[in-house]
């Protein structure tokens, strides 16, 4: 899951890592309100889950509350990447002196997280690992013992920062205190700015939660936007698909992660793109099958749809089943072509011989021949 | 016939008292695998039936492992959360193999896992996230369906289950048998990776060739290149799964996704490539490959 800037500060705080005072303002009146109240230059930042807002126009600084009710009513209501800006992060603005980069990264490489910490800051530390690769200091974390404030200080050496050390290397501490309570897969402070009063401060924050952990972070659950994510996607999280929008024109489903993605390689090959990627997941029934094809169906982009089944956990059967309901029920309104093997196969073909429904032998054979319907 | 495990193989299932445990235990016993203890917390003492056979349960792996000494391998069915706890457990009383195919591990649980294990250098985890492994005809340590697998001198490793399952059926079918297949999982941490599984299949003399199908994200199949074209003395083939996935998105597999230019199809068809590695461009074309691997 992934936290938006302010949610992100917010749980920074709560570790003690300072950030400058902010408020969420949803109506250029609210961000008038709040610029009011800090007397001060503030930051308007759009809140949207995608990088490069400053670049998009989403960012902008504002002198007083007008000027802030001004910048608000130009950024909400954006459209950043294909995403609406629903609401503003009012902050103080803070005096810059040095802008420094410092992040917490999943690293399976090292097994572990490697923390990445450069002296260019405020910018895409991609761009920077692509063009500089010297200009950052990484160190891999032990995951049972953490980070600890001599390490940190040793990191801040290297990479050659400027500022109070202990505050600098306190501020690494908490970010990684963050990241292991709060079970991130990502945790970066970018900028981490010294003030021009010497204060070491979080400017901007990313961080994304392992979704696998939110079982023990019940309270994290109250920063999840469904809005922010594709309905299509939302709908399949509650009848627990794994389910990603794709922007092509053939819906996939199969059983697999693997069987899906080479479903979907397939697809390419002779010649379509993939709507979507669906695994019905291991040892489904003949219900799941039949919610998996109403919701491949609701998708106006679909105009054929590719169903691979290997059974192995899962009986070919129970999926014959629940696409010979969805045909009944006439919700299985595009062009199918399917293939059906392994457990079962035998009695899916009995139950499917007298429909109209296309079996093919091959995953190859029957991507092609829907996606040649599909372009009719 | 294999590695790591064969018709000799003592097996203790972890959670054998849950639905899961109970059914695959039923499933890996009807293939032939010995399975001779199971352990849940609080419910020791007790014993299960199942094919006629009678099954001890313990309360932990340590009493199974002090009443079964011989104990060569365990297979956890416990939910995600309990998972790690569970793998350790097994690996301090002394298990050398552990199959754990839960799925949906939260990461920092299995970093701290695979760092621990580091200290233990005689427990090899498999998964998680994984359907296990079979030496077919003789021992299923795994949630895999018998049926699909056939004995013979392919070795197989696999990040997916489902094409492990497709694969090893479609070399069956063109009379091509295997000698180990091992589901190694799709999380992003997993125990046992391609690198550990080749010197093995390597130096197993009744292994012929290896078929190794990888995915999108990391880069354990580039490390698998140069290992192969520095030391394998066997053929390899190779498939890569998820060709035409965008980056930035998770297909399924928590491990199957492309950071930035880390992780792509391109790199690892590349690296393939380099080590003079056959990829098979379709599942069809591992069979082809394979027959022409093994002179066939």
């Amino acid at each position: 899951m992934k936290l938006h800037e302010y949610q992100a500060k917010e749980l920074l705080a709560s570790y003690g890592v300072p950030v400058p005072p902010g408020k969420i303002a949803r109506t250029p009146e609210e961000a008038k309100a709040i610029a009011n109240e800090y007397a001060s230059l503030t930051v308007i930042k759009a809140q949207v889950h995608v990088g490069g807002r400053g670049k998009a126009g989403g960012v902008k600084l504002a002198k007083d509350g007008n000027d802030a009710f001004e910048k608000a009513q130009a950024i909400l209501g954006m459209d950043i990447k294909g995403l609406t800006v629903k609401k503003v992060l009012v902050a103080k603005a803070v005096d810059i002196a040095k802008e420094y980069y410092c992040g917490l990264i999943h690293d399976r490489n090292v097994q572990s997280f490697t923390l990445m910490v450069s002296k260019e800051g405020g910018v895409d530390i991609e761009e920077v690992a692509a063009t500089n690769p010297a200009a950052i200091t990484r160190f891999a974390i032990d995951p049972i013992k953490g980070l600890r404030a001599f390490e940190a200080r040793q990191i801040a050496l290297d990479a050659g920062l400027e500022g109070n050390l202990n505050k600098i290397a306190a501020m690494m501490v908490g970010l990684w205190n963050a990241c292991a309570g709060s079970d991130a897969t990502l945790a970066e402070i970018n900028p981490l700015v010294i003030t021009t009063t010497g204060e070491v401060i979080a400017a901007d924050a990313k961080i994304d939660i392992d979704d696998n952990a939110m079982y023990r972070h019940t309270d994290l659950e109250a920063f999840r936007e469904t809005e922010a994510e594709h309905p299509l996607e939302v709908e399949a999280k509650a009848f627990g698909f794994s389910y990603v929008k794709l922007d092509g024109h053939i819906g996939v489903i199969g059983n697999g992660a693997g069987l899906v993605m080479t479903s979907l390689d397939v697809v390419s090959r002779v010649g379509g793109k993939a709507a979507n990627f669906l695994d019905i997941g291991g040892g489904a029934k003949a219900e799941i099958v039949y919610n998996a094809v109403k919701l491949v169906c609701k998708d106006p982009d679909v105009k054929g749809i590719l169903i691979n089944i290997f059974g192995g956990i899962t009986r070919a059967d129970e999926v014959a089943k629940g696409v010979i309901r969805a045909l009944e029920e006439g919700i299985l309104n595009k062009p199918l072509a399917m293939r059906v093997a392994g457990t079962a196969v035998a009695e899916a073909n009995e139950l499917l011989k007298d429909k109209p429904i296309n079996i093919y032998p091959t995953m190859m054979e029957a991507a092609t021949a829907v996606v040649k319907e599909a372009a009719q | 016939m294999s590695i790591l495990i064969n018709k000799n193989t003592k097996v203790l299932v972890q959670g054998i008292t849950g639905r899961e445990g109970a059914y695959h235990a039923e499933k890996m016993l009807e293939y032939g695998t010995q399975i001779v203890a199971g352990s849940t917390p609080g419910k020791g003492g007790q014993t299960l039936s199942l094919l006629g056979k009678t099954i001890p349960v313990y309360n932990s792996v340590s009493e199974a492992k002090a009443a079964h000494p011989d104990l060569d391998a365990s297979i956890i069915f416990v939910p995600p959360p309990a998972a790690a706890d569970a793998t350790l457990e097994a690996a301090h009383a002394g298990i050398p193999l552990i199959v754990n195919i839960a799925e949906g591990m939260p990461v920092f649980d299995m970093m701290k896992v695979v760092k621990e294990l580091k200290s233990l250098p005689n427990v090899r985890l498999i998964g998680g996230n994984c359907p296990g492994l079979i030496t077919p005809g003789e021992c299923k340590l795994g949630i895999m369906p018998a049926s699909t697998f056939k004995a013979g001198r392919v070795g197989m490793i696999s990040r997916s289950g489902t094409l492990t399952y497709e694969a090893s059926a479609m070399l069956a079918a063109a009379d091509i048998g295997c000698s180990t297949v091992v589901g190694i999982g799709g999380d992003p941490m997993i125990g046992t990776t391609f690198i550990d599984l080749l010197p093995m299949f390597n130096e197993d003399p009744n292994t012929d060739a290896v078929v190794m199908i990888g995915e999108i994200g990391g880069a354990d199949e580039e490390q698998a290149a140069e290992w192969i074209s520095k030391n394998m003395k066997k053929p390899v083939i190779a498939f890569i799964s998820g060709r035409t996935a965008p980056k930035g998105k998770r297909m399924g597999h928590a491990g199957a996704l492309i950071m930035g230019n880390v992780g792509t199809a391109e790199s690892k068809l590349e690296a393939m490539a380099k080590a003079n590695v056959p990829v098979a461009d379709t599942m069809e074309d591992i069979i082809i490959l394979t027959k022409k691997a093994l002179g066939l």
